[in-house]
């Protein structure tokens, strides 16, 4: 669609000029739906040739501008490719279009007994196709690893139109470079992915669910170490949140008109979430039960609670996966996806407040233009997520915060990006990450596929 | 003055381990019953049952001597009585009986009736323990029969207040049901002892707290087998199969009135 030819107006491409926290605009006037991976290489073909600028964009859910136009780029949309291509019970391997929703693929594999080895908040709008080629990280990497280990083989139109196919992928194969690794987490700019191959986990078939409230971020980090001893194999998430982050979901919820459930007799200053998978319910509530009278009996936790049943499990999962939603309906919120050593985390979300308070921004309790400031995360990958919500997005308070919280996780030898990746947001400050000759690597590699600079240009790597 | 309940009421809270409400069911092999190798929970409306018991005694602190969870059921319906005893209750009866595949109520709901009077009459005897109120479910979510409470009341003699979305038990053993019926509430009242069914919206279930669920492991339940109360779970009824719905069939478009037309009279909705 488009309006240059009068089959789209303005309003019509805004959902795929904007970015869902309506953070990031583009003015494209175009914006292309391929049926088939065929359709996308004549389309970057023809691009190519013209000179014409091209954004990849999946389910358009990215935190860092990655999916959405600079300028007038042409968005490439892939949600026309959605099919499921093959599924092997055997293997476990499933082939699917780049543009099948994640949620979609993880309902289909559960019918099968197999589960997606990747879960994340935005399951219900989010492609495949998008989640490899940011690398995302989510809920379950504790578990199943990253993307960069299960994904056996790509199908990715290059940008001058050729295609490289390597969806045969094998579990082992050391026959030269692996190349499909360089478009996992590439962003879109050395080429698109139209097809993913995928090694599918048999599905747990007893699944547990446990939120704890804690007092400190001390305890936090011991019940970390306590729960890896005692769960061992049937861990499957260790995720944490602090107070800030829970009344900010819990008043979310009141809003939405949803019944006040008390869930904790205490509260506490964090919460941990736990998750279990595995084969055995007797075995696993075996070892839970145990797990969770060691952690009161060494007052670890302060209160806690244990789904009880299917529907608990999904509530109890919601006090986390509500966060960023919840964030979002307090304000404007910046994001800053950051990977840390397990003990400075949280300081990271301390030095912030101090920082904002000391430039008037922030007050505890509210009432500045800051609202509030949460951190929130994987602790099982060191992967903490701070959220600042604003009153709006400005300047001024974007240079207070940048590139502020980039120093402090340089500082710690840290990565500015855990797995929301560089998109436009990001791209100025890969210094912080990554050393001078490792970005002199990636420009080189930029080069060599996408000559003309045609692919997602101003993110990324910038060359 | 404020209601109040009366003093020293014991409560009756009789559970049921069925499938979990977000299972998606399939029929068993044998095609007389439905795949039971799935996860299990509380019947969801005896669980808002045993928190209404709780909620009676949290009201009125010494209102309520005791809230015993009972169920009938195979070995495993222990969990669900270990899960009432994390909400809060006291203590626990189990009947136990063989597992059976799940077609129709097994063991039958005038069985269920049956076994849950027996333990009634079995206080009776003693005030201090005699039953006052039972308060279950208006239908367990497998067999979907929703009778035992009539079944009960009527064994009892009692009355009944079916499908409560609000109770009230006052002074003197006044109880107040609020019924939601078709296009409005009907309110009825009736004396202890009474049995009262649980509509969904009476209240929101609590979550199993760690510390009541380490409690809970050590409060008392007491195994039964149906001979132990004179009781027979024989089915009277045989279940000859069970199947599923015929699959819902997808739409198509048309592109003209005219089609569409044709399209309706070809599969005979118009002439």
């Amino acid at each position: 669609m488009s309006t240059l030819d009068g089959s789209a107006s303005v309003d019509d491409l805004q959902p795929f000029n904007d970015d869902w926290m309506n953070k990031y605009h583009g003015k494209s006037q175009i914006v292309v739906k391929p049926k088939t991976t065929q359709e996308v290489s004549e389309i970057l073909k023809y691009c190519n040739d013209q000179g014409l600028a091209v954004v990849p964009q999946g389910g358009n859910t990215g935190l860092v501008g990655g999916s959405n136009p600079v300028y007038d780029e042409i968005i490439l949309n892939l949600g026309n490719m959605a099919a499921i291509r093959s599924f092997d019970e055997v293997s476990g391997i499933l082939q699917c279009d780049a543009g099948a929703i994640l949620e979609n693929v993880d309902n289909y594999l559960a019918e099968k007994g197999f589960i997606f080895p990747l879960d994340l908040g935005a399951k219900g709008s989010c492609q495949i196709g998008g989640n490899v080629a940011t690398n995302a990280g989510g809920l379950r990497l504790l578990r199943y690893g990253s993307l960069h280990g299960t994904v056996l083989g790509l199908e990715v139109v290059l940008p001058d139109g050729t295609i490289y196919d390597s969806m045969g992928g094998l579990r082992k194969d050391n026959t030269g470079f692996d190349l499909k690794q360089l478009f996992i987490g590439s962003e879109g700019t050395i080429g698109i992915i139209t097809g993913v191959s995928i090694l599918a986990p048999k599905r747990p078939t007893a699944m547990n669910v446990a939120v704890f409230s804690l007092s400190s971020y001390e305890d936090v980090q011991k019940v970390f170490n306590e729960t890896k001893a005692g769960l061992g194999e049937i861990l499957s998430a260790f995720e944490f949140f602090d107070k800030q982050a829970y009344e900010l979901v819990k008043k979310h919820m009141k809003e939405g008109g949803e019944a006040e459930r008390k869930v904790f007799e205490t509260e506490g200053e964090f919460y941990v979430l736990v998750e279990t998978g595995g084969s055995n319910n007797d075995h696993d509530e075996e070892k839970l039960q145990n797990l969770l009278e060691k952690l009161m009996e060494n007052e670890l936790i302060q209160d806690g609670v244990l789904a009880q049943d299917q529907t608990q499990f999904h509530s109890l999962w919601k006090l986390r996966e509500l966060i960023p939603e919840s964030a979002g309906k307090a304000g404007s919120v910046y994001k800053y996806d950051l990977s840390v050593p397990v003990p400075k985390m949280y300081s990271l979300v301390e030095k912030m407040r101090e920082r904002l308070s000391e430039a008037g921004l922030w007050k505890e309790g509210g009432g500045g233009r800051i609202r509030e400031v949460v951190g929130y995360g994987h602790i099982g990958d060191g992967n903490l997520h701070i959220n600042i919500c604003a009153d709006k997005y400005d300047d001024e308070i974007e240079k207070v915060i940048e590139p502020y919280v980039y120093e402090i996780v340089a500082e710690e030898r840290g990565s500015i990006s855990a797995e929301h990746g560089l998109g436009v947001m990001k791209a100025p400050y890969i210094g912080y990450s990554k050393s001078p000759t490792s970005i002199e690597l990636m420009k080189q590699v930029k080069k060599m596929f996408d000559p003309k600079g045609i692919l997602n240009p101003y993110k990324y790597v910038v060359v | 003055m404020r209601p109040s309940t009366p003093s020293l009421i014991n409560i009756l809270v009789p559970v049921k381990r069925a499938i979990d409400y977000a299972v998606k069911i399939r029929i068993a092999k044998d095609g007389k019953g439905v795949d039971t190798t799935v996860k299990h929970s509380m019947n969801p409306f005896d669980e808002i049952a045993v928190e209404e018991a709780i909620r009676l005694r949290e009201k009125d602190k010494g209102s309520v001597t005791s809230i015993t969870a009972i169920t009938i059921g195979p070995a495993k319906s222990v969990e669900t009585l270990r899960t009432a005893l994390a909400m809060g209750a006291d203590a626990g009866i189990h009947i136990v009986c063989p597992e059976q595949p799940v077609g129709l109520a097994n063991p039958e709901p005038i069985n269920v009736a049956r076994a849950i009077k027996a333990v009634i009459d079995r206080s009776a005897g003693d005030k201090s323990k005699a039953i006052d109120l039972v308060i279950m479910g208006k239908q367990a979510i497998d067999d979907d029969s929703g009778s035992t409470g009539g079944m009960l009341a009527g064994l009892l003699g009692w009355g009944q207040g079916q499908f409560a979305s609000k109770l009230q038990v006052e002074k003197e053993g006044k109880v107040t049901v609020t019924r939601e019926i078709d296009g409005g509430l009907e309110i009825v009242e009736g004396k202890l002892p009474m049995v009262v069914t649980t509509d969904l919206r009476l209240n929101e279930p609590r979550y199993a707290s760690l510390p009541n669920i380490m409690k809970a492991k050590k409060k008392k339940v007491e195994s039964l087998k149906p001979e132990d109360l004179g009781l027979d779970f024989t089915p009277r009824m045989e279940v000859l199969s069970v199947s599923e719905p015929p699959k819902r069939v997808g739409g198509g478009k048309v592109e003209s009135v005219d089609e569409l037309v044709a399209k309706l009279k070809e599969a005979g909705v118009l002439s």
